[in-house]
């Protein structure tokens, strides 16, 4: 068995007092589409941000190839080649199209991803390549935030809640574009509320219920009654 | 013939207000942060030029070659040593921080060149001027007008045009997703204040030479930057050269009136602007 792209060992995340992550264990190989699902609250996008940098733990907790960086700062992880693609699309107000996507790529990492490849993917941005990046719709802004973290060549990327707000349309069509970023050999850990669309997509996936790790399977074979008893922790 | 001159005088003094501002606006663009002693700095590079000069015994504008980078590399230590650690959700500590840091400022001016008044000598540069349409115009007010017609230009450039300005921009919008680019802000911000204190070296070596100064020199320095800064609007560099002609013509118009307004009548356009325009007069259209 080749070493795990990303391990999490008994990770522990607090804000302030009040503790939101209770010891999770995950463990993902290389090329692996990773789903994580579970309850408003349940600690996933805690953990994506834990795994980010943009939280911080004992380093020992999130292990990377083989390095543990819990204690780093995400500026350093973002340079090891994890990007994340955060809640809410969180553009750069002040930076047009363009500009958002070339920050994304300021890492210079090697990779088949640059401006014209996700100019490819998305080809509406092309079009709007000038605009701010808040003249954009709900679904293009998420079109941006997604070929921002992939302008960086990331190994793993991080997906929190893309469909979160996009109406069914929009969603589908960049569910559709997934493979195409995730296909060639790209690891990629996708936070959703939508359980069906997060199946669809994944390899395996893990449920969080309350900060705990409630269920962990392989995506195609995974029973409705073991979900809903995971997500909801009703029998 | 006597107004249109005033006008004109006003509006080249309105340059060196437009550098005094520069540095400031600068900062707090990019991380917000409101810089008491900057005054204090222009007037460390006066002192730093003075300096140079006294020991070379070059002209004062070519100790630019010197005080610009010792200020750039003071500002990136300055940053990253002290400014950073007081940066966070609050927005007091960096306030008593860099107010502490002016009284330390003064006290070192006041220990290393004594209280005495201090000038740079450019020379006839000070004295040379000439004559636009029955003007007479100092050479030196020119100058100081055009320098800072470039430097805000540069900034302009800088910020708009290259990745620095990216990063710059990125860091201010939103600091947590900056870093997910790999932007470390501390560095960032070091860079910032290195920019911001190289332009501040411009301003303080033209204050040197235009009038006199001491170790107290930098509070109305201070207070003509942030009134340039507010009147111009936050966050737009042009702006803050309108900000500085406008505050530099209520001055000299002021003065025409009579003598004793010249301040008065430049705080008073401050207040002026800022009843009728809260956010100063072109304020940063927000993406």
């Amino acid at each position: 068995m080749p070493e795990p792209i990303l391990s999490l060992n008994r990770l522990e995340a607090h804000y302030g007092d009040f503790q939101a992550l209770y010891g999770v264990d995950l463990e993902m190989h290389e090329g692996e589409v990773l789903a994580i699902i579970g309850a408003n609250g349940a600690g996933k996008t805690t953990l994506l941000r834990s795994v980010s940098g943009l939280m911080s733990n004992a380093a020992a907790q999130v292990v990377y190839c083989g390095t543990p960086i819990g204690a780093l700062r995400a500026d350093e992880i973002a340079a090891l080649g994890i990007a994340l693609v955060p809640e809410g699309r969180q553009l750069f107000p002040s930076l047009s199209v363009e500009e958002n996507l070339l920050i994304g790529g300021r890492l210079n990492r090697e990779g088949p991803w640059s401006l014209s490849a996700v100019f490819e993917l998305f080809p509406v941005l092309k079009e709007r390549r000038a605009y701010p990046s808040t003249a954009l719709s709900g679904g293009q802004q998420q079109m941006v935030a997604i070929g921002r973290a992939l302008m960086s060549n990331p190994d793993l990327i991080l997906f929190d809640e893309i469909s979160l707000g996009l109406a069914p349309v929009i969603i589908k069509s960049i569910y559709d574009a997934l493979p195409g970023i995730v296909g060639d050999g790209m690891s990629a850990v996708i936070v959703e509320q939508d359980i069906s669309k997060a199946l669809s997509v994944s390899d395996r996936v893990y449920c969080l219920m309350e900060g705990r790790v409630s269920l962990e399977g392989p995506s195609a074979n995974i029973s409705r009654e073991a979900i809903s008893r995971a997500y909801f922790g009703v029998a | 013939m006597d107004w249109v001159n005033a006008i004109v005088q006003g509006t080249l003094l309105g340059g060196l207000y437009a550098l005094f501002a520069a540095g400031l606006s600068l900062i707090f663009g990019v991380m917000r942060l409101v810089n008491i002693a900057h005054g204090d700095l222009i007037v460390l590079g006066a002192y730093l030029g003075l300096t140079v000069v006294m020991a070379t015994g070059l002209h004062p504008l070519l100790a630019l070659v010197f005080v610009v980078p010792t200020m750039a590399a003071i500002g990136y230590v300055l940053q990253r040593g002290i400014l950073n650690k007081t940066l966070g959700d609050d927005i007091l500590p960096p306030l008593l921080v860099t107010f502490g840091l002016s009284v330390i400022l003064q006290n070192l001016f006041l220990e290393g060149y004594t209280a005495d008044p201090q000038k740079m000598n450019a020379g006839v540069l000070e004295t040379a001027s000439v004559s636009v349409g029955g003007l007479s115009l100092g050479v030196l007010p020119l100058l100081t007008f055009a320098i800072a017609v470039a430097v805000i230009a540069g900034l302009q450039f800088i910020f708009y045009r290259t990745p620095l300005g990216r990063s710059f921009r990125a860091v201010s919008d939103n600091q947590e997703i900056a870093q997910l680019m790999g932007l470390n802000k501390r560095h960032i911000f070091g860079l910032a204040m290195a920019l911001a204190l190289a332009v501040t070296a411009i301003a303080g070596i033209l204050l040197g030479i235009r009038t006199s100064f001491d170790p107290t020199a930098g509070g109305a320095r201070l207070i003509y930057g942030f009134e340039a800064v507010i009147i111009g609007g936050l966050g737009n560099l042009w702006g803050t050269l309108i900000g500085g002609v406008i505050l530099g013509v209520a001055q000299t118009v002021g003065a025409k009136i009579d003598p004793g307004w010249q301040l008065l009548a430049g705080h008073i356009a401050f207040l002026v602007v800022l009843a009728i325009r809260p956010n100063g007069l072109f304020p940063r259209v927000s993406g």
